[in-house]
């Protein structure tokens, strides 16, 4: 078997008192498609945000293209990690809020060269182009010069998403891209997340939107207080669950 | 498309009555009050012992003129030295680092603590703590020689504002949504990268308009380091009228002066304000 793009083993987190992640593993391979879902308070967005090191995780190890995240193994003790080789690290992942977080006052364009240009180093002239390739490809050519709060959320959310992806991530990480939109605009995200998934992109969605799993996903977890409860091709998540918990869910959402 | 149902009658029909003018009664009889007092204080000006014709002659005078610039070129070092080192006290202030936190906020309470006079004070007499100051082997000299009127002034002066800017900065980096702040990290930018590009630029927004009113604030301030020998506007004023006793005449001399400036800060905040609003004037807020 193939070395997998992302290998999660044994993460736990704790906020407090109240354990969000329990022993979680998983791998994705390169190319992959994951839907990640269950129940609120089931411990995705912390997995996500554990993968983009947005929150240390307690124990526990992830791996990133082979390289261990956040920390270092020496003479049998673990090393934190300084936080600029953290920020090194980040760069191949790319992550797409829920509330998009766009810089407000930034333009379209601006908001898509910040990153290739103050921490790539960058040229501007290299970055506005491929900026603009990138707003082509989430349809927005002309929006270029717009400033976020003249955008509807769903441009909003298909710039944060071109911003992402102008960092060149080997990962992209989407945490609820669709669920602050009003429905009519969450078909454009989506269709624009589905592209990315043909041209081969490894994504790790958290989504409600069981369509896009169901049609996009290669695999689905279903996740319930903090563990993976199941997880297998998406048609057979989906389409026949094992676990009463998982059909419990499933039955509740649709 | 028409209304089908048939409308009740009976009612006035209001489109062809015109409005009548609102007689603000209280109005007028407050600002007849207003002005009658304004009189009464002017009147008093006008036949007490003022000579106008020496605040005429003296509005314009050669030191009162350099004083003015004296007073300007402090306010513009002084209130730079005191954002710099806002800036810098604000980001020790929300570091993680528990070292850096502190003496942020010991900074903050020192200064903040202590009356500006005081501070002007210790600061031209420094020498007697340290008679010599400098870098062990590379350079020294006589505190007493360095600690000018303009530097006393100045480290007073910027080092007490940046005691108070730190907070105003704080607040305005603390109402930067902390997504943004997570945006900026998910694009592998580091925490001062992240403060500069950033969350500083969006903070700006909110705390120029404290910032105007400081710097307002630091204007008149400067008039305090005349207790330390700065010829700025006032003690340039003092000193012509030791000389002549013209007080009152100069007093208002500087006061018309330093009403002008105040005057003229405003509508320059106010294009700094639209400066900084970029991409927000869209959001109703
Ligand atoms: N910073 C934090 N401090 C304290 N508790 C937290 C923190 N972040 C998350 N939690 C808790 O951890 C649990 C898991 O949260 P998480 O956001 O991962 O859930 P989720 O599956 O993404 O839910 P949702 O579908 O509502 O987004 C929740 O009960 C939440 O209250
Ligand atoms: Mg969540």
């Amino acid at each position: 078997m193939t070395r997998p793009l992302v290998a999660i083993r044994s993460v736990s987190k704790t906020f407090g008192e109240f354990q969000a992640l329990k022993q979680v593993s998983l791998d994705v391979s390169a190319g992959e498609v994951l839907c990640l879902i269950g129940a609120s308070g089931s411990g995705k967005t912390t997995l996500l945000r554990c993968i983009n090191q947005l929150t240390p995780v307690d124990s526990g190890g992830i791996w990133l293209d082979g390289e261990l995240l956040g920390v270092r193994e020496q003479g049998g003790r673990l090393h934190r990690l300084t936080e600029r080789q953290i920020a090194r690290q980040r760069l191949k992942t790319g992550m797409v809020f829920q509330r998009f977080n766009l810089f407000p006052h930034k333009t379209a364009i601006e908001n898509i060269t910040e990153g290739p240009v103050q921490v790539q180093g960058r040229s501007r002239d290299d970055a506005r182009t491929e900026a603009m390739e990138l707003l082509r490809r989430v349809g927005l050519t002309a929006k270029a010069d717009a400033y976020p709060a003249q955008l509807s959320g769903g441009q909003q959310q298909r710039v944060a998403i071109a911003r992402a992806l102008a960092m060149k991530p080997m990962l992209m990480l989407f945490d609820e891209p669709t669920s602050a939109l009003d429905p009519e605009l969450v078909g454009e995200v989506l269709s624009v997340m589905k592209e990315l998934a043909q041209s081969g992109m490894t994504m790790m969605v958290v989504t409600h939107e069981l369509g896009f799993a169901r049609e996009v996903a290669d695999r689905v977890v279903y996740m319930d207080h903090g563990a993976i409860v199941e997880s297998g091709f998406s048609r057979d998540v989906l389409g026949a669950p094992r676990e009463a918990r998982t059909r419990a869910f499933l039955s509740a959402v649709i | 498309m028409s209304n089908s149902a048939p409308l009740a009658g009976g009612f006035l029909d209001l489109s062809k009555l015109p409005v009548a003018r609102q007689a603000h009664w209280r109005r007028w009889i407050a600002a007849a009050a207003i002005l009658a007092a304004l009189a009464a204080i002017g009147r008093a000006f006008a036949n007490g012992q003022i000579e106008w014709s020496y605040v005429s002659r003296f509005l314009t005078a050669r030191v009162i003129l350099e004083g003015i610039v004296n007073t300007m070129v402090m306010a513009v070092l002084a209130m730079a030295l005191g954002i710099v080192l806002g800036v810098v006290v604000a980001i020790m202030r929300l570091s993680p680092n528990p070292v850096l936190k502190s003496v942020a906020a010991g900074y903050t309470w020192l200064f903040r603590g202590t009356p500006l006079i005081l501070q002007l004070l210790l600061w031209f007499n420094i020498a007697l703590v340290f008679p010599t100051i400098g870098i062990p082997g590379l350079w020294s000299a006589r505190a007493v020689d360095v600690m000018t009127p303009f530097l006393s002034a100045l480290l007073g002066l910027g080092i007490n504002q940046g005691a108070y800017t730190s907070e105003v900065m704080r607040a305005g980096m603390l109402s930067v949504d902390a997504g943004q702040y997570e945006a900026a990290k998910a694009i592998g930018m580091g925490r001062l990268r992240a403060l500069r590009r950033i969350v500083l630029p969006q903070a700006m927004r909110v705390v120029i308009p404290p910032l105007g009113n400081e710097f307002i604030g630091m204007v008149k301030a400067t008039s305090l380091a005349s207790v330390i020998q700065y010829p700025e506007l006032l003690h340039s004023a003092e000193n012509i009228y030791y000389a002549n006793s013209r007080v009152i005449e100069l007093l208002i001399v500087a006061g018309l002066w330093y009403l002008l400036v105040v005057s003229i800060l405003t509508p320059l905040q106010m294009l700094l304000e639209r400066r900084f609003a970029r991409g927000f004037s869209q959001i109703a807020r």
